[in-house]
């Protein structure tokens, strides 16, 4: 467990990570606005943008996929807010239409193009690559502090720790705007907090983790990590400063978790083959919530008013 | 889907124009006096009115009842003013000044049940967030502000909950503790969304006394008010709404059974104006 680890377990396991973080914390305020769905939504329209900035560059490099996938974003907002005021429907139907949509469009133009030859299919929009993203330049962990070997680290890590830093960053600087106006939106609103910008805001954040996420860890871990932590936390807890850190934690453990079961939890079982990490990540987001709901301090609140 | 505006909303607005360019001098001589002062008012959900071209004058240090029945647009009226939700058309003023630019001079106490009271956070941290203004997004919570927030919790007799969770709360509780984040904000003007609606008579007794306290100290205390039995000793002032102004003026003599029957027994209004809506 040495230099084999370091070149092939410990950048996916970060990258994992910093996805995992990126979403739970914006995933706690959406959680508590129910508007928990928003971030499926974006998940699920990242695919057309990413085809689409494909099918317009003929490459798949990173910068144009990531215009791509924040233009579906941008869109899937739109459309929402269109269809939810032209057909005075409420917001969750809106987005549930909008998504699947969006998602099917998606798979459509994937269907119909050639982007067989490079690897850009559904199975790798829902999974990621995780497992590709290896550090193949390093020989062990001395190579964290050599400038060559660092130089080689896969740009997803790097992209995942930015967009992770700068969303824990806007969370610390607008916290207690986000608060108040994901409390009382009214009472925010006559304090003069801007709380349409504070909302778009949240939803923009969001749609750069989804974005960023994405392309290395896939969508079924995004759409995991808006709902599951956050859901964890909340029943850890009653104050919100400590659901943020729970939240953060139970991501964190989840992609720990999950990718070292995904690696060794079928040699364990007595299998050759390792299962997706992403797939197994997000079960292991969703297992623990279930435990959660069973067992966690501050799951039973509404008996708990009664004394 | 229709997006053009109901005639009869046009009509409205144009006729408040009309009679804001007619009635200038009138107007603005009543701005000055007042401490809340509403000028054509009109607010639409769809191309339904739920608040129909109303003119409101609130006099300085009174303690005013918004009244009419349930789906009156009360609470519409209120938020309104205060531009939490677009207006069609008007604008409100206080103490002659445009609202916009005189926030911190308002305290607005929304309905109790407009908010989840599972959200995660406790008493102490949702009185604070009536100092916002003064705290900014990253100023630190020093002890002048903890004190502060404790004085207020104080005030309406909830000191001892300070620390609890507030999904822990009564109603009545949660209602104290609405006000006492308003009192944090050392306001002038006072909104309150029925800070009476189903809370214990000990609470009620609590609310009233600080809301007269208030008054004393010459600040202007608004309220939607549901309950008509107490109007009379609580306010002195009354504005009767049912999607358009009924009546407005000393409770004295305006609160009054003609009035009432209007406001409450004129339930054709409303009917007449859903019906507009289906052609
Ligand atoms: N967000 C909204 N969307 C659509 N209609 C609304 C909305 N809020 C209130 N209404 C409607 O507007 C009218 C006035 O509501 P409201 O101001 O809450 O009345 P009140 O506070 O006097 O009971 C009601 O008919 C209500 O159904
Ligand atoms: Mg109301």
């Amino acid at each position: 467990m040495g230099a084999e680890f370091v070149q092939l377990s410990l950048t996916p396991i970060l990258i994992g990570v910093l996805a995992a973080i990126a979403c739970a914390i914006p995933g706690n305020f959406l959680l508590l606005r129910k508007q928990a769905l928003i971030g499926d939504a974006i998940s699920h329209v990242v695919l057309p943008g990413i085809v689409a900035a494909f099918l317009i560059t003929g490459t798949i490099s990173t910068w144009p996929m990531m215009l791509g996938a924040a233009g579906a974003a941008v869109v899937a907002v739109v459309m929402i807010e269109a269809i939810r005021r032209l057909g005075r429907i409420e917001t969750g139907a809106a987005m549930g239409v909008t998504f699947t949509t969006l998602f099917a469009a998606g798979v459509l133009l994937l269907e119909q193009t050639d982007t067989s030859s490079v690897h850009l299919d559904v199975e790798h929009a829902l999974y990621g690559n995780l497992e590709s993203l290896i550090w193949l330049s390093a020989t062990g962990w001395t190579s964290l502090w050599d400038p060559v070997a660092l130089a080689d680290l896969p740009p997803e890590l790097t992209r995942m720790a930015v967009t992770t830093l700068v969303i824990a960053l806007l969370t610390a600087v607008f916290w207690r705007a986000l608060k108040i106006s994901t409390f009382d939106e009214g009472y925010a609103n006559s304090i003069g907090i801007l709380v349409k910008t504070i909302g778009f805001g949240l939803v923009i954040v969001s749609a750069v983790a989804a974005v960023a996420a994405f392309d290395a860890v896939g969508s079924i871990i995004v759409i995991a990590m808006f709902i599951c932590p956050p859901a964890t936390a909340r029943l850890m807890t009653n104050q919100l400063e400590h659901q943020i850190l729970w939240s953060i934690f139970f991501g964190a453990g989840s992609a720990v978790a999950g990718y070292v079961l995904a690696g060794y939890g079928p040699l364990w079982l007595g299998s050759s083959n390792a299962v997706s990490a992403a797939g197994m990540i997000a079960t292991v987001s969703g297992l623990v919530l279930g435990i959660a709901c069973l067992y966690a301090p501050a799951r039973s609140r509404v008996t708990a008013s009664g004394n | 889907m229709t997006t053009t505006t109901h005639p009869a909303l046009e009509l409205a607005a144009s006729d408040g124009r009309t009679a804001d360019s007619d009635k200038d001098v009138d107007r603005d001589a009543g701005l000055a006096g007042s401490a809340l002062a509403v000028r054509g008012l009109t607010v639409s959900y769809g191309t339904k009115p739920a608040v129909f071209s109303i003119d409101a004058t609130v006099p300085k240090a009174s303690m005013t009842a918004i009244v009419g029945p349930n789906g009156a647009g009360k609470s519409t009226f209120l938020k309104a003013v205060l531009g939490i939700i677009p207006r069609l058309s008007g604008a409100a003023y206080v103490d002659g000044k445009p609202l916009e630019t005189m926030r911190r001079a308002i305290a607005y106490v929304p309905q109790r049940a407009s908010v989840d009271w599972d959200f995660p956070t406790r008493v102490r941290d949702v009185v604070t967030m009536g100092q916002f203004r003064g705290l900014g997004l990253l100023g630190f919570i020093r002890p002048a502000h903890r004190k502060k927030t404790l004085d207020c919790l104080e005030r309406v007799g909830m000191a001892d909950f300070a620390d609890r969770q507030i999904g822990q709360l009564s109603g009545g509780q949660q209602q104290r503790v609405f006000l006492a984040r308003a009192l944090a904000q050392d306001a002038g003007l006072y909104l309150l969304d029925e800070p009476f609606a189903g809370v214990d008579a000990a609470t009620e007794k609590a609310i009233i006394d600080v809301l007269k306290g208030l008054k004393a100290e010459g600040k202007t205390v608004v309220c939607v008010h549901h309950d008509l039995a107490t109007v009379t000793d609580y306010f002195d002032h009354v504005l009767m709404l049912n999607i358009r102004k009924i009546a407005e003026g000393p409770v004295s003599t305006t609160f009054t059974g003609p009035m009432l029957q209007e406001t409450y027994g004129g339930r054709l209004a409303t009917a007449h104006i859903d019906q507009l809506k289906l052609d």
